[in-house]
Parts: C-alpha cells; structure tokens; sequence
C-alpha cells in the first residue's frame, strides 16, 4: 500500500530555526507501524529525520508523537488503521513539550513533575519483620495505574497545559493516585494537601484527552477525580474546587435539578466576594438580553424530587 | 420517531434559548418528544466527583423511567449525552453493579433492565430523521455562511461509551448537519477540544484563555460563526467571550449559536422565536449574512 508520511521537521541548527512539513511516499506493508515507516525513511531514503524508539512494542514509552491530529505511540499505530491506499498521514511531535529536532522532544518538564509528586513509597511507623503486606485487592486496583509507561503522550495533548505550563498534568497527577491509594503509605494526607494547590488535583477541566489518548488504558483523568473524592474525605481546606463539587451535589439533593447562581454564590463562598463581583457585569448582560427566566431566581424543585432524596439517603447509608 | 426527552438543567436555566429553538425545530422533523418532568440532573460528572456510585444510581432511575415509557432518550446537551452514555456503559457492562444499582431503586419501585438508548440530537438527526429530510425541511439555506463546529468534549470522547465504533458518522456528525443546512465547514483544530467550563470558577484565566483561544481561533480560520451542540459550552464560548478577550486584551465577537438556533434559521424560522436576541455576543452579522431580519 502506497503511504504519504507528512513529517512535521525541525533542525535547530538551520539559520531560520522555522518547522516546515516535509513529505515522504513510501510503500508499506499491512503489518507496517507508523514506526517502522518512519524507520524506512530514514534507512532508505533521509538518514537526517530524527526519531525516538526503542522496544518497538509499547513498552519503552519513547515514540510518542502526533498522527493525525492525536497523540499515541508510533510503534503501536497501523498505518492501515489510519489511511487508506495512496492516503496522507500528518506526523507531528508531541505537544506541551519543547522540541528538540524533528519528532523528539525534551522531556525533561515532565520528570520534573513526576519528581514533584515524590513518587516513591513513604511508609509511616516502626519497619515490620517481614516485607510490607497490601491485600491483593489494593494491588489489582493499583495495575491500571502502574501500567504507566511514561510516554507522554497525555501531556502532548492536555487541554489545561496549553494554557498554563504550571499545572501539574496527567501523567504526574496519576501517579500521585498511585501512591495515594497505596495502603502501605503513611503519607496520604500530606500528599492530598499538597495536591489541593493551584497547579494541582482541582486544574483539570475533565476533557478526557488524556484518557482517550492513553495508549495503557491508564485513565489519568479519572485517578484525577479520585484524588479529589479522597482529598474532600481527607476534608483538604476547601477550595473553589471542592466547594463546587460539595455544593453541587448538594443543590441536586434540595431540587433535583441545578440551580446556577446558587452554584456560583455558594462555589466562591462569602469569603471571595472580589472573584463573585467580576461576574457581575456578564450576569447583568445576560439578565438584559432575558437570557435568564424570571423563575430562575426562585428555581423550584422537580416533581420527583422524594424520590431523588431518598435515594440520596439510601446511597450515603450504604457507602 | 418518539422520544422521551431530557432537556438538561441549562437549557431551563442559563441557556433558555436553547430550549426555545429546539422546541420550535423538532417539530418540522417528524420528531415527537415527551419531556422528563422528574428526571433528575446528570450529575455533570460534578456529582460523580464525589460519589460515583450515587450519580449512577440517579441515572439509572433516569434510565428506568425511559423503559417504562418504551422510548429511547433524547438530550440536547453535549454533557447530559456524555454522563449518561458513561453511566449507561457501567451499568450495562457489569451485571453485578446493575444489580447493586437496582437494589437501591427497588424502594422506588423501579428497575433498570439495560435497555434504553441515549442520543444527542444531533446524532438523531443524521440517524433516525435522515439527510433527505433535513434536507427537505430546509428551506432557506445558509448559502455562503462559514460556520466552524464545536462538540463540547463529552460528544467526542470516551468514543467507547459514545459508540463511535457502532456509528462512525456520529465523530463527524456537526460537520455533515453543517453541511445539510447550505453552510460552509470550518475545520479548525480546537473544535473537539474543551471550552474550559468546569474550571471557571477554580481558576479563571486558563477558563478564559480557552475561551479566546478557540473563538480567535475559528476566526483566524475565516468563520463567521460558532455552532455548538451543548449549552455549558454556549454558556463560556458566548457568555464569557467578551471578558475573554478583554483578557487577552483583544477583541474577537465571534456569535455562537445552539445548534437548533442555527438549524431553525435554515428552516426559515425569524431570528425572535430563536430567542437570537438572548445570545450575548450578537448575531447580528451572521443573520445580515443570511438575510434575516434580528
Ligand atoms: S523498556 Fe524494555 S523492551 Fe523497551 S527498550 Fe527498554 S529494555 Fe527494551
Ligand atoms: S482530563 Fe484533565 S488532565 Fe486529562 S487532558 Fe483533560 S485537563 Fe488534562
Ligand atoms: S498515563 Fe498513559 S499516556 Fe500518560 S504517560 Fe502514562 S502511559 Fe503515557
Ligand atoms: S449535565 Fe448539565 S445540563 Fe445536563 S442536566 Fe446536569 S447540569 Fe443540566
Ligand atoms: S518504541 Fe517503545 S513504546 Fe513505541
């Protein structure tokens, strides 16, 4: 099958220092990776393209680029799985990375957050004789988790790291679950404390990017949403955050349905009237254009509302 | 073509045009709706936060009434469509967790079987109402017009719970209606990407910076408007736009439009009975452009 592979490049040591597109018409075998084309155009036909791999099995974690607008692991990408005979397949690298030539990029800013995390166990209390015991069932929990190759490729393509480099990011943010959840570490709660700062557990926008690209099935984002379940157990000084998640719930309980100026009021709390105020000119904007129902102001409940508190109540005694 | 349908909090609160426009469009499809009086709310992945299993457990309820009726449900929000399409795929994939579910729903005398089937409106209407008919219900088309899609995340992803495998068209499903209405695709990179909601009220600015990235974005990319198929995405892309790009210290007015304002205005409907005049960057420009009277 014939292939284009349109190569994002970059040679920092060419005079404009600009990327271009570059392309490569190869025939590929239906056995092919993206990887192994790669791989063919630099023996065959451009010794210069530079690349990232090792294992060439998904297991290295150092081929994470983009294809087609998303990023994965080379070596674990079909070519036929992506275009069809004489189609273009659009490589570029990883996102939120800087680049260092072609498909490699610096990694280093994601180590520096996996070591933020101290990802490493910290046990609490005299040694015991014997080795640390965790039940099996803790354990099982822990493997999705610990199936973390370190790729980066849900950093590449994390919505929040776009706009602010100092979000912690996915891959970090799971592996703090992974020693959060752990129950032979003492340090859970200075962990969760730790987490619940600006940059931490409460950035994340819940936009799956990182779940979907994952090619472990690691599910960062929702080892995310863990943390913040453990850390409003752990009762972490409320945040915007947290008190959003806490109020929620608790105007689905009164009403069934989401009242959203309660939600406001009560998410920034009497505390951050400043914060509350610079919404005020886009409420009164919405207000004129009658963007806001005169019931608003006094959302009733739903007609079923019995039925959503008993189950509330029903849920609570069971946890 | 009967459904039962699950408007969402935000289209009776913060987005009351939405609500407007659908009711107004789904008529003129060949679509009957029976609204879920007591349905509950989703939970919006907020409720899920805190306690999953009681998010679930609301949905499941949700699910149950839907069986009942013998309908399947229709939602207009992009996240009501992705938390029940997630609940749905616990629900249905693990028995044992079904079971747990409606031990708690038996009080209510309700029971989940796993049966019914969730989908957006938009997926409706390329699944069940059909091209020829939107096409035949079209009647001033939006000749000229370059309108750029935005899913809202929980339309594109998981594609698991979504069923993208089963209905490949549905990742492409903004695009094609775009196109069935006369009007121009915009492909631009941010269209499946996230407005940045749920952080509004955690942390403004990288909220803000979304908005003005994907807005300017679309822009630069030559749209003359958005098009959404979910009301908390309206709620910052339209709502918070201009802070936005005060922000940025820049100005964007890009209009966005709910997708049945937009459909409407392709089925010949006036700018009023779309509630037009409730969207907070104004359409004006895109309704001159289509020569219609705001
Ligand atoms: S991770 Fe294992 S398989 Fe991959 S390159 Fe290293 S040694 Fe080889
Ligand atoms: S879900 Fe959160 S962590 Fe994952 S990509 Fe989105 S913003 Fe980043
Ligand atoms: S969570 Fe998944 S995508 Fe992210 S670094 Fe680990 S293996 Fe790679
Ligand atoms: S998910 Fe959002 S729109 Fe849907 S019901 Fe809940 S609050 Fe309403
Ligand atoms: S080469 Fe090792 S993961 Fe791809």
């Amino acid at each position: 099958m014939q292939a284009t592979f349109r190569i994002r490049r970059f040679n920092p040591e060419s005079e404009s220092l600009a990327s271009y597109d570059q392309d490569y018409v190869l025939e590929t075998e239906p056995s092919d990776t993206v990887l192994d084309g790669l791989i063919k155009i630099r023996e065959a036909i451009d010794e210069s393209l530079t690349l990232r791999c090792s294992c060439r099995g998904s297991i290295c974690g150092s081929c994470g680029m983009r294809i087609n607008g998303q990023a994965t692991l080379a070596c674990k990408t079909k070519v036929i799985s992506m275009i069809s005979d004489g189609g273009t397949l659009h490589i570029e690298p990883m996102k939120n990375m800087p680049v260092i030539k072609d498909l490699v990029t610096d990694m280093e800013g994601f180590w520096e957050k996996i070591r933020k995390v101290q990802p490493w166990l910290q046990p609490k209390g005299p040694e015991p004789k014997a080795e640390y015991v965790a039940s099996l069932e803790s354990m099982d929990h822990l493997t999705g988790v610990m199936g973390c190759i370190m790729c980066g490729v849900c950093v590449s393509d994390c919505t929040v790291l776009e706009v602010d480099r100092n979000f912690l990011g996915p891959a970090a943010l799971a592996k703090a679950y992974r020693f959060v959840a752990d129950p032979r570490d003492g340090h859970a709660k200075t962990r969760l404390f730790a987490l619940n700062t600006p940059g931490g557990m409460w950035g994340c926008t819940r936009c799956m990017e990182c779940v979907e690209v994952c090619p472990k099935g690691v599910g960062a984002m929702d080892r995310i949403m863990a943390l913040r379940a453990k850390g409003m157990e752990q009762h972490v000084p409320s945040t915007c955050g947290s008190r959003h998640a806490e109020v929620f719930a608790d105007i689905i309980r009164q009403k069934g349905v989401l009242d959203e100026p309660m939600l406001a009021v009560r998410t920034f709390g009497l505390g951050n009237i400043p914060q509350l105020l610079s919404f005020i000119p886009t409420m009164i904007q919405a207000f004129k254009r009658g963007k806001v129902p005169k019931i608003w102001i006094f959302h009733r409940a739903i007609p079923g509302i019995r039925s959503i508190q008993r189950l509330y109540k029903k849920v609570r005694e069971l946890n | 073509m009967k459904y039962a349908f699950f408007p969402g909090c935000v289209s009776k609160g913060g987005c009351p045009e939405l609500y407007q426009s659908i009711m107004q469009v789904y008529p003129k499809l060949g679509i009957e709706l029976e609204e879920m009086m007591t349905a509950s709310c989703t939970g919006a992945g907020v409720l899920q936060e805190k306690d999953q299993k009681l998010g679930d457990v609301l949905n499941a309820r949700t699910f149950a009434l839907a069986e009942q009726r013998g309908l399947p449900i229709m939602t207009i929000c992009s996240t009501c469509q992705g938390v029940m399409s997630q609940a749905n795929l616990r629900l249905k994939s693990d028995p044992k967790y079904l079971a747990e579910v409606n031990h708690i729903l038996a009080e209510e005398r309700l029971t989940y079987r796993g049966t019914t089937n969730i989908r957006h409106f938009v997926w409706i209407l390329l699944e069940d109402v059909g091209e020829q008919a939107i096409q035949q219900a079209v009647t001033r088309p939006l000749t000229g017009l370059r309108a750029a899609p935005f899913y809202g995340c929980y339309l594109q992803r998981p594609t698991e719970a979504l069923g993208f495998d089963e209905q490949p068209s549905r990742a492409q499903s903004l695009e094609t209606v775009i196109r069935l209405l006369g009007a121009e695709v915009v492909d631009f990179p941010g269209k499946s990407q996230c407005c940045g909601l749920p952080i509004l009220t955690i942390n403004e600015r990288n909220s803000l910076m979304m908005v003005a990235n994907h807005t300017s974005d679309a822009k630069n990319h030559g749209a003359d408007v958005m098009v959404t198929p979910c009301p908390l995405c309206h709620l910052n892309l339209d709502g918070m736009q201009s802070k936005a790009a005060n922000q940025q210290s820049t100005t964007i007015n890009l209009p966005v439009l709910h997708l049945p304002q937009l459909l409407g205005l392709a089925m010949g409907l006036d700018s009023k009975s779309l509630g037009l005049h409730r969207n907070l960057v104004s359409p004006g420009s895109v309704l001159e452009k289509v020569g219609v009277e705001f």
